[in-house]
């Protein structure tokens, strides 16, 4: 079975249509994820500010990262519950839209950038710690955060707009576009 | 001129139907407007767990208030013009809307409250001994907490059918 095939079969149980046609439930939840922007690329924001030596230049990073991250984490999960439920709501247009697509791997290039930096930078973090402007890769690491949040807000703004531009049904399109939104 | 009328003029004057004619301009702005909503959630949340005595609890109040409240404000620098515009657009839409009267009138306040009250129990906290003062830093930060989350839910309600 496709993934196509599956998530139209998954489009037609009870939950989804549910989900779909509800009056205020899925308002709820695009608030709900929406509003928690500020809880999780708000504090991972300040959190690559301290990286880039912008603000709390006089806290230690492990301490910004110890007080941060469970706000990050919290946030990350209300945020990947919230969206599942949105994906959940409509799964064939999304999985076709090319924000969303693009989107998503927004999200894998972030986590892959945090992961890295976890794993070679912050490792030796005890030797830079209390440095008011953190050393090169740490910089790069928070700037690319930087970017990679605004890029996946405006991705994530634009997917109810795919209908004026990049649309399955709208034809002709160019065979990039319909490659790489699986039309 | 009412400000029904105002609205009408801002909304049908040639740049703003120029703008309404691009399908790019409106959502790309209301991503600039979400980034600067992003920026200023997080630099409320250092500031105002601080305040609550959560989060950077061993760093003095004043220096993790001031260093969080620069970037509230590169983050109304970014929200306010993006908000403008976007309002400019549907002028005459929001005019009849509650929740952005609601969304004004607690902006206004918290704007208020931020840069003096808050300010100043903060500028307090400092020079007072430990333990002084902590309730009323507290109920600062309650307040600002909730008056922005009024304006967040807001703002988002706006832009509902």
């Amino acid at each position: 079975m496709s993934l196509l095939r599956f998530f139209e079969w998954l489009a037609a149980t009870p939950g989804s249509i549910a989900l779909h046609e509800s009056r205020y439930m899925f308002l709820v939840v695009l608030t709900v994820h929406v509003l928690t922007l500020c809880v999780f690329v708000g504090t991972a924001v300040m959190l690559d500010l301290r990286l880039l030596g912008l603000t709390l230049q006089r806290v230690p990073v492990s301490e910004v990262m110890g007080r941060l991250l469970p706000w990050i984490a919290a946030g990350f999960l209300v945020m990947i519950v919230s969206g599942a439920l949105l994906f959940y709501a409509a799964p064939a247009p999304r999985y076709q839209n090319l924000f969303f697509r693009l989107k998503m791997a927004t999200l894998v290039l972030a986590a892959l950038n945090a992961w890295v930096f976890h794993h070679t930078v912050y490792r030796k973090v005890a030797d830079w710690d209390a440095d008011l402007i953190p050393p090169r890769g740490a910089r790069m690491a928070g700037g690319l955060s930087l970017v990679l949040w605004a890029v996946l807000i405006t991705l994530g703004r634009m997917i109810s707009y795919q209908m004026y531009w990049f649309d399955c049904g709208r034809q002709p399109q160019s065979a990039i576009v319909v490659f790489l939104m699986g039309c | 001129m009412s400000l029904f009328e105002l609205c009408q003029w801002i909304q049908f004057s040639p740049p703003l139907v120029a703008m309404r004619s691009s399908p790019w301009l409106f959502p790309v702005i209301a991503s600039i407007h979400l980034m600067g909503l992003a920026m200023i959630g997080g630099a409320v949340l250092v500031g105002d767990l601080r305040m609550l005595g959560f989060g950077f609890s061993r760093q003095p109040m004043g220096l993790v208030a001031r260093d969080a409240e620069r970037w509230l404000i590169a983050g109304l620098l970014v929200m306010v013009p993006t908000g403008i515009l976007q309002f400019m657009c549907f002028a005459t839409k929001y005019y009849f809307l509650k929740f952005f009267w609601v969304k004004m009138a607690s902006l206004v306040l918290v704007l208020v409250f931020t840069f003096s009250a808050r300010r100043r129990i903060v500028a307090m906290a400092d020079k007072a001994p430990a333990r002084a003062g902590r309730g009323r830093s507290r109920l600062a930060a309650v307040v600002s907490l909730s008056l922005w989350v009024t304006v967040a839910i807001g703002g988002r309600w706006i832009g509902f059918p």
